[in-house]
């Protein structure tokens, strides 16, 4: 059974539900804890969602420098697929390991909605278990969720397909190119804004469309629908 | 000891929302003139005099701004 860590940091909120939704798709959630630097041999990590050290200074950018991270950093370089949620999609651009930042949403307030999205490249490690061009909903959350790079930067993930989701039915945060989540270059590290990890139950979520998340790292082969 | 002074701003090209709400609140204050404002952050490190600009460089760089989004000058008083 593969081993998906699951990282706490201090003001982490969605860290039990993304351990809740690597159990679900059949894997062991392994959590890992921001001051301990040992990754426990796990396959897999996920840094989750909430507002990590209070988003203090700018959002992730205290939590790059936080022990656990320094592993995650040289693990994700050794290949280790590595899933960054909202505010774990923003420690991984402040860690850049994916190019790019998140700022403030251009219409200043939160955003909570149910979000339909497609994936725009299901060869990595994590969306392996959707076809390219799914649309799936899940919830996305966010007040600082607007994903800007440079021209240069956002023609290289275009051209070399490392856009992974990209938001439909109007953009919600004033991310460029309407860019919901991205790839590095050997695609094991995926950023993204959404929320999969609230939609893998129907009794809770909007669905059950971000198991797959989850179902692909977990190693289970979903039949293409 | 010295005081060193970082100011942050983001990127002209970067969307500043918080700059134009304060506009937005400028106009409902009833001042006029203020056609833009681009809100930064304001950083003063006490530091030894042993520690170098290079070094403050490095601080400014990795850790106070973020390079993808934001200038950084630095200014000794």
């Amino acid at each position: 059974m593969p081993r998906i860590g699951v990282v706490t940091f201090p003001g982490s909120l969605d860290d039990r539900d993304a351990a809740r939704a690597v159990r679900i798709a059949g894997a062991e959630a392994v959590p890992l804890w921001h001051a301990d630097p040992w990754l426990y041999e796990v396959d897999a990590v996920i840094l989750p969602g909430g507002f990590s050290y209070g988003d203090y200074l700018r959002c992730g950018a205290i939590a790059r420098f936080s022990p656990v991270m320094e592993s995650v950093i040289g693990a994700a370089r050794d290949g280790m697929p590595v899933l960054g949620i909202c505010n774990g999609f923003q420690v991984l651009c402040e860690s850049h390991l994916l190019p790019g930042a998140l700022v403030r949403n251009d219409h200043r307030k939160f955003v909570c909605k149910e979000q339909r999205l497609r994936v725009d490249n299901a060869n990595t490690p994590w969306t392996s278990a959707y076809r390219d061009g799914q649309e799936i909903v899940v919830p996305l959350k966010n007040g600082e969720g607007g994903f800007v790079a440079d021209q240069r930067t956002l023609d290289e993930l275009e051209v070399n397909g490392r856009v992974v989701v990209r938001y439909l039915d109007g953009n919600p945060n004033g991310s460029y190119r309407d860019i919901a989540g991205i790839c590095n270059e050997a695609g094991n590290v995926v950023g993204l804004m959404p929320h999969p990890e609230h939609a893998v139950e129907a009794l809770t979520g909007s669905g059950t469309d971000g198991l797959g998340f989850f179902l692909a790292v977990a190693g289970v082969e979903l039949a293409a629908s | 000891m010295a005081r060193v002074v970082v100011d942050v701003v983001l990127k002209p090209e970067i969307l500043d929302p918080q700059g134009q709400a304060i506009v937005g609140a400028l106009g409902r204050l009833g001042v006029e003139g203020v056609t833009s404002v681009r809100q930064g952050k304001h950083f003063e490190l006490e530091v030894d005099d042993n520690v170098q600009d290079d070094a403050v460089a490095k601080i400014a760089d990795t850790l106070l701004s973020n390079p993808v989004i934001e200038n950084y000058t630095i200014s000794r008083k």
